[in-house]
């Protein structure tokens, strides 16, 4: 068991910590200044588009619609026709609003700082990491930082594949509040784990957790945006586009969260001889799966949809922050290890 | 989707219905989502208060130092069960209620289920046009309806034909999934129920040098389920050889603990072979499903003690316990019954690593043993034994005795000191140290089941999540001459959400189908293929492109047509999904 620790190695990885801090900032600056001022700060249409024939079709399929008895799918966003249902009412106004010829560099600038964020982030995991000789995530310092790392690869990976870039600036500034809080509240110094922490399963089931707390965390500032956005026009794209975004990364996290809790529950079951026991954590974790399957539950439910959903989505997420920091600091139990300086 | 006219029945609540009116409106209450969510909310909040107040079935001790601090209010949260909030009535009625939901919702879609798996997809729409895909393309004769099937199948596609026109779909991994989920919670809880029923747990301590054999009596604390009987205890035994703890020894860290490991010899069952094993956290001891498992250490030092007469009145280890995690300091009692003249009585103080502290007291600095020592508290007189209410072995009940030795200053016995009595009362000696451990031993044949059961739900939860439900028609006319044909394909995500991914798979197919035959004419070439990819891709590309729909939602700008406009493609998968 390694219990030396390799000193300037854990030094570099706390500078590389702030470093990361500084790139998200600015980061942030350039999303937000495209997200003000660019033309396009996002790409029209999610989606396979509108057919020609769409109004008609529109007419026929509400009328079976009608039929069957959901009222509901009128205000519910359009699914096949993409990003349209913001109507063309902003996007035709900023057309005709003049840009600042630098504006159409600031996302690809900000999208460039993302990544140089990123690869110091990951660069802060990875020193600390081999400065102490273990998986570094066993205490809530290296935990926060690993989730502000998985939740811009959430962003990053979804906004090359998905126009979400009008996300940037949230995400990052959620990641450099984290890092902050971080380095601020929770640091302690590299070292080595207790015994309960020293096994496989913190790679596994630690891993898990952080990877569907990032995507949560993606899902929470499109569900923060969607309410603080109005139904009219804005900066920012339509609810309907925010709330499938919201759902996309939720529709990926759970079962990874899922996953998450499972493997929890076995190593419960080789450390503490149960796999199930009902400790503060194992409780709020639970919490959270049961409100976020609350969340799936609701957007399959008539009534339910848009803003309730939403809501509800964000409660979940409460309870998943307060799982990841107020149980170590308000709750004592069994996972009380987790080093709170 | 099924669902939404659920609600709706429940809503028209019935007004004079017979009592079998009445159950049925029940049941549809009890069995529709609306409901499920308001239990799974009802569930989430009732694991709340067992996180804040302290559990008996965790912490028993907290509950007692509640009752304690608070007597009335401890009183009260007891009679609400806050303090067994896990094993509660109320607790139990939602998860029932839950799970009576969930099987209610469960089975009627199994069989629902069942039956669409086999039927057909249905019969293409009069107008392929009208849907959220759609290409078309001119083809030699070749391409029979059977031919353009036989495209679909290879893509997995489950096809029907008629007379011009073939239906497909695919993706009803997604409802089997959703019920794989939902069927593999209800196993999850049956699994852990059967567990508690069947299985037991117990708790014991086991100094160095001491053995113990699984057997109700061994245990200090056993709890067993219902249905447990004392004689199906699993027959091994075994001896703790040696308990060795690792700790950080210099740094900010000193004295975090590193590594606990206890050498055991294992006898499987009475008369087998001896074998070692060395437990450790994380690294329980199994046999034949019963696990034991390493959850804590202390120190039990030696002691022998001569009373008034000379005689040996005790001599052994006494477990202590830990009364700070951070330096071991530790405290045991020691009761001496049969001392005579009188019974003695001891209050031990043990440091495992001894400094004097600035105030002329003693302390210890480290959680390791590296020059442990006794302060030794003596007293003569009534142990208080003999009144017949029970008495912990870790505390020492003063009112009938007087002290003999007191004093927190006085230099603590190392190894092998003696400390004399006053008034001839005997002494008493620190003949060396030894650590106990204490294990959990626990026997839970839902496990097993309970692993499968969440490995299911994690598996049909990804199908139910990733799959997409998806309808594909085609639709084959002769033009004139009947040499040429004209090849109509639509498409229908019959999942929200996926619209993109349908789109490209979408334009695969079309460019598989158009291989089945390709025309003869150069200028007949497939057109619509890379159409209905233009469409699909964002951003979408051309002015002339996004002009036509653009142009009609802004031509009828009141909302309410634009946002039938809308509605449209997004409406027309539940449409569908109603209509059948
Ligand atoms: C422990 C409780 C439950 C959990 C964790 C759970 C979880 C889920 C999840 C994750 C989905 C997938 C949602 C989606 O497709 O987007 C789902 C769907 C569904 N659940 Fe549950 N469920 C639970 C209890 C119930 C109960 C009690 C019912 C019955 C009333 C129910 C009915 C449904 C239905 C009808 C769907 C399909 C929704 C759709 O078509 O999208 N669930 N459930």
């Amino acid at each position: 068991m390694p219990t030396d620790v390799n000193g300037g190695l854990a030094t570099f990885s706390d500078q590389l910590i702030l470093a990361t801090v500084l790139l998200y900032v600015f980061a942030m600056i350039g999303y937000a200044l495209d997200l003000g001022f660019g033309r396009s700060s996002r790409k029209t249409g999610t989606t396979g588009a509108a057919v020609p024939s769409l109004a008609a079709s529109g007419t026929a399929a509400r009328a079976k619609v009608a039929a069957g008895g959901a009222v509901q799918t009128l205000d519910r966003p359009a699914g096949a026709s993409g990003g349209e249902d913001t109507g063309a009412g902003p996007e035709g106004s900023e057309a005709g609003r003049r840009t600042p010829a630098w504006a159409a560099h600031a996302a690809t600038v900000a999208v460039a700082l993302s990544w140089l964020g990123w690869a110091a982030n990951l660069g802060a995991i990875a020193t600390r990491g081999l400065a102490v000789g273990r998986w570094p995530w066993g205490n809530m310092y290296e935990f926060v930082v690993a989730i502000c790392f998985a939740a811009v690869t959430a962003f990053l990976v979804m906004q090359a594949r998905l126009p979400v870039r009008f996300l940037g600036a949230f995400v990052s500034l959620a990641a450099a509040l984290g890092l902050g809080f971080a380095v601020r509240y929770l640091h302690v110094q590299a070292g080595p784990v207790v015994p309960a922490l020293n096994s496989y399963w913190i790679a596994i089931h630690v891993t898990a957790a952080i990877c569907a707390s990032g995507l949560f965390i993606l899902a929470g500032v499109a569900g923060v945006l969607y309410l603080a956005r109005g139904e009219g026009p804005s900066r920012l794209p339509g609810r309907a586009e925010l709330d499938r975004v919201a759902h996309r990364a939720i529709v990926i996290a759970f079962p990874i969260w899922t996953f998450a809790v499972i493997a929890g529950a076995l190593w419960a079951d080789k450390a503490w001889g149960r796999y199930w026991g009902w400790d503060p954590k194992e409780v709020w974790s639970f919490i959270a799966w049961i409100a976020y399957a609350a969340y799936l539950h609701a957007r399959a439910t008539a009534g339910w949809r848009g803003r309730a959903a939403v809501i509800i989505q964000l409660v979940a997420f409460g309870c998943l922050l307060f799982n990841l920091i107020g149980v170590n600091i308000f709750l004592s139990g069994l996972h009380s290890y987790a080093q709170v300086p | 989707m099924t669902t939404t006219e659920q609600t709706q029945d429940v809503q028209a609540a019935p007004a004079g219905l017979g009592p079998v009116g009445w159950l049925r409106w029940a049941w549809r209450l009890l069995t529709s989502m609306r409901t499920a969510l308001i239990l799974l909310f009802l569930f989430a909040l009732a694991s709340v208060p067992g996180s804040i107040y302290p559990q008996r079935s965790i912490s028993p001790d907290k509950v007692a130092q509640y009752f304690k601090d608070s007597p009335q209010a401890a009183a009260w949260l007891d009679r609400l069960w806050l303090f067994d909030v896990f094993t509660s009535p109320w607790f139990a009625a939602t998860y029932l209620l839950l799970f009576i939901s969930l099987a209610g919702c469960v089975l009627p879609r199994a069989a629902a289920h069942w039956r669409e798996l086999r039927r057909r997809p249905p019969a293409a729409p009069r107008n392929l046009s009208r849907l959220p895909q759609h290409a078309y393309f001119r083809t030699g004769e070749a391409a029979t309806v059977e031919s353009l099937a036989a495209v679909l199948r290879a893509r997995r596609f489950r096809t029907v034909t008629g007379p011009g026109w073939v239906a497909a779909e695919k993706g009803y991994l997604r409802e089997t999934g959703n019920l794989l989920f939902h069927a593999a919670l209800l196993a999850l809880l049956i699994a852990v129920g059967a567990g508690g029923l069947y299985g037991y747990r117990g708790n014991v301590l086991l100094v160095e040098g001491n053995g113990f054999a699984n057997t109700v009596s061994a245990y200090d604390r056993y709890i067993p389920g219902q249905r447990v009987s004392p004689d199906s205890l699993e027959p091994f035994s075994f001896t703790l050889k040696d308990f060795q703890a690792t700790y950080v020894a210099a740094g900010e860290r000193r004295g975090q603990p590193l590594d606990f490991s206890a050498s055991l010899r294992v006898a499987d069952h009475p008369g087998a072979p001896e074998r070692p094993y060395e437990l450790r956290v994380n690294e329980p001891l199994e046999v034949n499903g019963t696990q034991t498992y390493l959850l804590g250490h202390g120190y039990a030092p030696t002691f022998k003690v001569l009373d008034g007469k000379g005689q040996v009145a005790f001599e052994g280890p006494v477990p202590c316990l830990t009364a700070d995690q951070v330096t071991y300091t530790s405290e045991c009692v020691i009761k001496v019954p049969d001392a005579l003249p009188e019974q003695l009585g001891f209050l031990v103080r043990f440091l495992p690593t001894t400094v004097p502290a600035a105030d002329g007291s003693w302390i210890s600095i480290f959680p390791g043993m590296a020059n442990p020592t006794a302060q030794v508290f003596a007293f003569s007189g009534d142990l208080g034994m003999n009144t017949g209410r029970p008495q912990s072995v870790y505390q020492l009940d003063t009112a009938k005795l007087k002290p003999l030795v007191m004093g927190l200053k006085t230099k603590p016995l190392a190894v092998g000191d003696t400390l004399p009595l006053p008034g001839g009362a005997g002494s008493i000696q620190l003949t060396g140290v030894r650590e106990w451990i204490s294990l959990q031993i626990a026997y839970d044949p839902g496990r097993g089941p309970a692993l499968v059961a969440a490995a299911l739900a994690v598996l049909g939860l990804v199908l139910s999540l990733t799959v997409r439900r998806r309808r594909v028609w085609v639709r084959v006319t002769e033009d004139g001459d009947g040499a040429a044909r004209t090849v109509d394909v639509g498409g229908l995500p019959r999942t929200e959400g996926g619209d993109t991914a349908f789109a490209e798979e979408f334009g695969q197919i079309v460019t598989a189908l158009t291989g089945v035959a390709p025309p003869s004419g150069a200028e007949d070439g497939p057109e619509p293929p890379g159409g209905s990819e233009d469409r699909a891709a964002p951003p979408r590309g051309s002015k002339d492109d996004e002009a036509a729909p653009r142009h009609q939602a802004e031509a009828g700008r009141s909302v309410t047509s634009s946002q039938e406009a809308e509605a449209g493609p997004a409406a027309s998968p539940q449409g569908v999904k109603d209509a059948h």
